[in-house]
């Protein structure tokens, strides 16, 4: 049996790979594959938790985020291609408009 | 002496105030033939339940009430809408109705040509509630209701041409002035309320009854009087608060006529008379009415002498006339105060439409030295104003006679200062008053402008009914029917109206409500002892008025070139009395530019701009400056907006460890 820290601490490595992406990276479906790195990373720590408590909420909430998730997927990607068709780029750094 | 009910008495000033609403609201579109239909009937309804009220009272004399509604409830303290009819009221009632009917018709031929003239019919209307509600109150409060109706009414009228700087400005003065002679009333019945705990005439009245005269020194009865005498003033054009009557003169001359002779500058003199309870049990209050009755009653007569324009000579002799009902109510002779108010309303009344019938015929000049020869072209006002100005002037037998000889013989009896005053005030009335006649009507030749190029349409041509029509107004022409119909009633109502003082039939009518007053009024009812006396000083009287009249006639009529030479010889004198004695201006030293001045300098720069608006703009400059400066986070880049949420996102977790470690 592996012990829980074990999957907490690849949670935390998980999670802590996607922030890091997702403050350095320009291009913007890095930035995207960040944020559900980041999410993976928690679902991890969920599912970790409800094995361990035998409790099935943690698992039912994992299935909650990835709904989720798949939602922000669909939305973010339309997002991104309507940039690309705009600006032709995909490097956050230049789509700076939305400022005083 | 219970008061009985009757649900009449609301109906009254209600009809009036239905009219005004008809005509305020839906007359701008209306035909001028449904407005005047609708002033006039709602008015002349007013008027017909009036007679009928005064019909049925004079078999019954208990007085009347309704209480209409509750209004005020604070602990014991109430005040309900509730008139109440007694004689004193009834009087008024009848004064205002009949004599604002008449008014109202003649205003259908004088105002026809006017572009306001369902604002016109609808503001007299408005006019005519307000005055009943004063005169028809039971309790002070609702009487200050009418009392600054009026006001407002007034204002209104006085400003009816308000494109015209001068009339604007009249009507602010007008209404200004008002509101500090309101101001001492307002205080007077707050003093009443504070020692009475109620403002109904009969409570307030049973309770000062039964409080001591206040003989030696001055205490709160004198106080009351004092204060109630300052909003009496105010409204009733005395000294010192004449100063906006005169100018009230820029209104139409059917409004000088009804507000301004007639009804509402009268509303101070039935004011004190209602509360003569208060009076009587303050000598000291009465003095002072009487002292300012008889000062103003010279004062404006001798102003009167030297206008040239003919409704301001008539203003100036209504603030007399005024002066003389104070000082009648001064000496305790309210019953006379009362009955001059009353023929009063009568002559002047006619004196100012016929006035006004003048300026119509001449095609809006108002100044008397371009008038003359005027009783060829228009023989009805002639004969019609001949006849007010014999009444005014106290030539018996019309009506002015008997009411300002009963106020001289009253005067008399309570000091010869008073009555010396009033007879000099006779003599000049009569001297103004036949100097009008002279130089409007007399002589052979109109010395006006005759189909001449923007003739009287200057200055005033604003106040022209007909200002419409092309300039060149031609030759003097008679008024309308319309408009000669109630002078010709007028007339006759100054010719009989002073036989209802016959045998003092009138003070006997007023008895009931002015009892009190019968103690300490002075002595006059035994007949035989004093007749001789009586006769004497009525002789006096009329000899004086005799004696205006042949002096007008010497200077205007038979040696017209005379008067200048005087006027010259006496000249700083002359100039004096020509501008008034330089009141306005002295106001406008003492009062109105200090006041200017401070308010500019202390309220505007000072406490509004420096306080308030720095208040406000420093605040907003403030939030501007903060928000400047936190707007730079905001810079459009992606990356630093997700360094803010993972710092906050640390920060929050910080927290919450260090939290769970303690």
């Amino acid at each position: 049996m592996v012990p829980l820290s074990y999957y907490l601490v690849l949670s935390g490595i998980l999670f802590a790979c996607g922030v890091l992406g997702f403050l350095i990276k320009r291009n913007i479906i890095t930035i995207f594959m960040s944020i559900e790195l980041m999410l993976n990373g928690v679902n991890l720590s969920f599912v970790a938790f409800a094995a361990r408590w035998h409790a099935l909420s943690g698992q039912v909430f994992v299935f909650f985020v990835m709904v989720v998730a798949a939602a922000e997927t669909a939305v973010g990607l339309a997002i991104i291609i309507a940039v690309y068709r705009t600006r032709e780029t995909l490097n956050v750094d230049q789509v700076n408009l939305l400022k005083l | 002496m219970t008061p009985t009910l009757n649900p009449l008495l609301w109906v009254i000033p209600i009809l009036p105030l239905a009219g005004a609403a008809i005509n305020g609201f839906f007359g701008r579109k209306a035909s001028r033939n449904a407005i005047s239909a609708v002033a006039l009937v709602f008015c002349g309804a007013a008027f017909a339940v009036a007679l009928w009220i005064a019909l049925r009272f004079s078999l019954a004399s208990s007085p009347y009430y309704f209480p209409l509604a509750h209004w005020l409830r604070s602990g014991s303290f109430c005040v309900d809408f509730e008139f109440y009819l007694d004689q004193l009221s009834l009087v008024m009632l009848l004064v205002v109705t009949g004599v604002g009917f008449l008014i109202h018709i003649y205003s259908v031929g004088y105002m026809w040509e006017d572009d306001g003239y369902y604002r016109f019919m609808s503001y007299m209307n408005l006019f005519m509630f307000f005055m009943l509600t004063l005169v028809l109150a039971k309790n002070y409060l609702v009487m200050f209701i009418g009392w600054e109706g009026v006001g407002l009414a007034s204002y209104l009228l006085i400003g009816f041409w308000f494109t015209k700087d001068s009339a604007a400005a009249a009507g602010k003065k007008a209404f200004i002035v008002n509101r500090i002679g309101d101001f001492g009333f307002l205080i007077a019945l707050f003093l009443i309320i504070k020692h009475f705990g109620s403002l109904d005439f009969t409570h307030v009245f049973a309770a000062v009854r039964t409080l001591p005269t206040e003989t030696s020194g001055a205490g709160l009865l004198t106080a009351i009087g004092l204060l109630l005498m300052v909003g009496a003033a105010g409204k009733s054009a005395q000294i010192p608060l004449y100063v906006w009557l005169p100018d009230a003169m820029e209104g139409p001359t059917p409004v000088s006529a009804l507000i301004h002779a007639a009804t509402m500058v009268t509303a101070g003199v039935y004011m004190v008379a209602r509360s003569s309870v208060i009076f009587e049990h303050a000598p000291m209050a009465m003095m002072v009415v009487a002292m300012i009755g008889a000062l103003t009653a010279l004062f404006a007569a001798t102003i009167g002498i030297a206008q040239t324009d003919i409704k301001k000579v008539l203003a100036y002799s209504t603030v007399s006339q005024l002066g003389y009902m104070f000082m009648a109510c001064g000496v305790g002779a309210f019953s006379a105060g009362i009955f001059h108010l009353m023929t009063h309303a009568f002559f002047k009344g006619l004196l100012f439409l016929a006035a006004g019938s003048v300026i119509h015929g001449v095609g809006g000049e108002q100044d008397m030295r371009k008038m003359g020869g005027l009783r060829l072209y228009m023989p009805w006002t002639f004969a019609t104003m001949g006849i007010a100005t014999l009444a005014i002037a106290g030539i018996p037998p019309f009506a002015g006679f008997w009411s300002k000889d009963e106020i001289l013989w009253k005067a008399f009896g309570a000091s010869w200062v008073y009555w010396l005053i009033g007879v000099i005030t006779a003599f000049i009335t009569s001297f103004y008053m036949f100097r009008l006649m002279y130089m409007t009507f007399g002589g052979d030749d109109y010395r006006g402008a005759v189909a001449q190029k923007a003739h009287g349409h200057g200055g005033l041509g604003h106040s022209v009914p007909d200002h419409g029509q092309t300039p060149g107004h031609g030759e003097p022409h008679e008024s309308p029917w319309v408009m000669l119909g109630p002078l010709v009633i007028l007339a006759l109502l100054s010719v009989v109206g002073g036989f209802v003082g016959y045998g003092n039939r009138f003070e006997h009518f007023l008895a009931p409500v002015f009892q009190d007053a019968m103690g300490i009024a002075p002595e006059t009812s035994p007949e035989s002892a004093s007749s001789t006396l009586e006769y004497l000083l009525m002789g006096i009287s009329v000899s004086v008025a005799g004696l205006g009249w042949f002096l007008a006639y010497l200077l205007y009529s038979r040696l017209p070139q005379l008067p200048a030479r005087i006027a010259a010889s006496i000249g700083g004198l002359y100039r004096a009395v020509v501008n008034k004695y330089y009141i306005d201006e002295l106001y406008a030293v003492l009062f109105v530019k200090p006041l200017i001045d401070g308010s500019t300098t202390i309220l505007w720069h000072g406490v509004d701009q420096g306080v308030i608006d720095a208040a406000v703009n420093d605040s907003a400059d403030a939030a501007r400056h903060v928000s400047d400066n936190v707007r730079h986070m905001q810079s459009g880049n992606l990356r630093s907006y997700a360094g803010w949420v993972a710092a906050g996102g640390a920060v929050v977790i910080a927290y919450m460890v260090w939290m769970g470690v303690r």
